[in-house]
């Protein structure tokens, strides 16, 4: 019964059919509280749809999507911003809440971001921005949190600083969280759930099950999904958001 | 002291500007000049049904407009038109509406020219009233919604999704215009009702940094164009409505030098 309770978003049998033909189809996961799910797949096969299904964005779908609570935070694969607006960091983070000067400066400092404050959005970079996105995300202290490729441009140190985060996120807000990624091999380690999309669900259950499953190797090539399926982080050190390396203690 | 139609002029045109300021950015911000054009041509049908009808003309054009709007929102969703080629439909339709209605109505004679332009100086006791109380419900119901209505301008999607129903408030906002337009249409007219929504917003994106800046600047410019417009009228006796604009036209082009001196300092 626990499991019920726990229960963020559920979907049954999901699918969006669109323009005379289906952008997915058959899409069934759960997200239960504190937990990652992971979708990943080739282009154009369904993932950002997904995400969009489980927000609600589409009005008219197929199946069912149960969701259990309302605190939701995105972070959008593109997001498009209309200049013609003066908008500061400062801001966008209080966007769609009401957040204390204290609770923003936190969520900047987690995401590296602080000295950011008050600058126009505008001005921000691609990496700096997405890592503003996070930071309004995390600030808003969901209980569902969707992040549709959260680290692109980012570089490679913040990205896997921003993996690191994010499992951080899910342990202390004990929020179901629900993930797309290109990068596997460092997604697969810190995933609790696998879903597998291509148009449909090809394979779905633990990193491990996915990674050994026939239909994931034929997507991904049987190499790929080898390397992908053994990266475990063991580093001697900690690469921090910002880039720089601390030794672990 | 309200005998004085000077004073009058002033009442309702300061009244007019507190509401357009802030209207005039969500305008500015969400792309919606032409739109708010639109909606003020087709205020002549709601001119043209007032007289057929005798109702109230600010209830017709209100109810005229907001009708209109609603059309809009809903042909946006079901159809593959872009919004200017919808709005252009809209505004040329409404507007031709009206001119045949008025065709009709051979026997009564306006002033079409009144319409068109307005007129500021002729305003009477029960349009202050219906100014102020009017622009300060318009006024209430912006601050209710303005966390929602700001949220889907900055990005629909995110807006939707972290649960802001933008779609609800996008519709109270297009209403809220029906209705700046409807009180004001007598004072400025149905042509130029839309420049004293951009004009001062305009001018106020110029010079400010952030959305709360600039919709205070936004405010004074309105309230500047009003003072600086109806004094010259009164000066050097010209039309007072277009005067108004002229003056927030030229406030716009001092901001402009203040933009100049911005980009040099970021080089």
């Amino acid at each position: 019964m626990t499991q019920i309770n726990n229960s963020l978003v559920k979907l049954e049998n999901v699918g969006v059919f669109v323009n005379d033909k289906w952008l997915v189809k058959g899409v069934t996961f759960e997200i239960n509280k504190g937990q990652i799910v992971t979708l990943i797949g080739p282009n154009g096969s369904g993932k950002t749809t997904t995400a969009k299904i489980t927000l609600g964005l589409y009005k008219d779908i197929e199946g069912k999507v149960l969701k259990f609570t309302e605190k939701v935070a995105y972070v959008p694969q593109k997001i498009s911003i209309d200049w013609t607006l003066p908008i500061r960091v400062n801001d966008f983070m209080n966007l769609t809440n009401t957040l204390t000067n204290d609770e923003i400066k936190d969520a900047l400092e987690i995401t590296g971001t602080p000295h950011l404050i008050n600058k126009d959005l505008k001005s921000l970079s691609g990496g700096e921005f997405q890592r503003i996105l996070m930071a309004r995300a995390i600030a808003k202290k969901p209980e569902l949190l969707v992040l549709d490729e959260p680290v692109q441009g980012v570089d490679f140190n913040g990205e896997i600083a921003l993996y690191e985060l994010i499992k951080k996120i899910s342990d202390t807000l004990n929020c179901g969280i629900l993930l797309i990624s290109h990068n596997l091999h460092v997604v697969m380690s810190k995933t609790d759930h696998v879903v597998c999309l291509n148009g449909h669900v090809c394979c779905s259950g633990t990193p491990i099950d996915v990674a050994n499953n026939e239909k994931y190797q034929e997507i991904f090539g049987k190499d790929i999904s080898k390397i992908l399926s053994v990266y475990e982080h063991s580093h001697d050190h900690i690469h921090k958001i910002d880039g720089s390396i601390e030794k672990k203690k | 002291m309200l005998d004085d139609f000077f004073i009058r002029a002033l009442l309702v045109g300061i009244g007019m500007a507190l509401v357009t300021g802030p209207l005039g950015c969500f305008v500015v911000w969400r792309r919606l000049s032409f739109f708010g054009d639109t909606l003020a041509h087709s205020a002549l049908l709601g001119v043209t049904l007032s007289y057929t009808t005798e109702i109230n003309m600010a209830l017709s054009v209100f109810v005229i407009s907001s009708i209109v709007a609603l059309i809009l929102l809903k042909l946006q969703k079901t159809t593959n038109l872009p919004s200017d080629a919808l709005l252009g439909l809209l505004a040329h339709s409404s507007l031709a509406i009206g001119l045949v209605v008025i065709g009709l109505l051979a026997t009564i004679r306006f002033d079409l020219m009144g319409l068109l332009f307005g007129d500021i100086l002729a305003v009477n006791v029960n349009d202050i009233i219906l100014v102020w109380i009017g622009g300060a419900i318009i006024l209430i119901v912006l601050k209710i919604i303005w966390k929602p209505l700001f949220a889907s301008t900055v990005n629909f999607e995110l807006a939707e999704a972290e649960g802001m129903k933008p779609e609800k408030y996008n519709a109270i906002f297009t209403i809220l215009l029906a209705a700046i337009i409807a009180i004001s249409i007598k004072m400025v007219g149905l042509l130029l009702i839309t420049g004293m929504l951009i004009l001062p917003a305009a001018m106020a994106r110029n010079i400010s940094d952030n959305p709360m800046q600039m919709v205070i600047f936004s405010i004074i410019g309105g309230l500047l164009s009003v003072l600086i417009g109806l004094f010259a009228s009164l000066e050097i006796n010209t039309p007072s409505g277009p005067s108004i604009i002229t003056a927030g036209l030229l406030l716009f082009i001092l901001s402009l030098s203040r933009i100049k001196k911005k980009t040099q300092l970021n080089n």
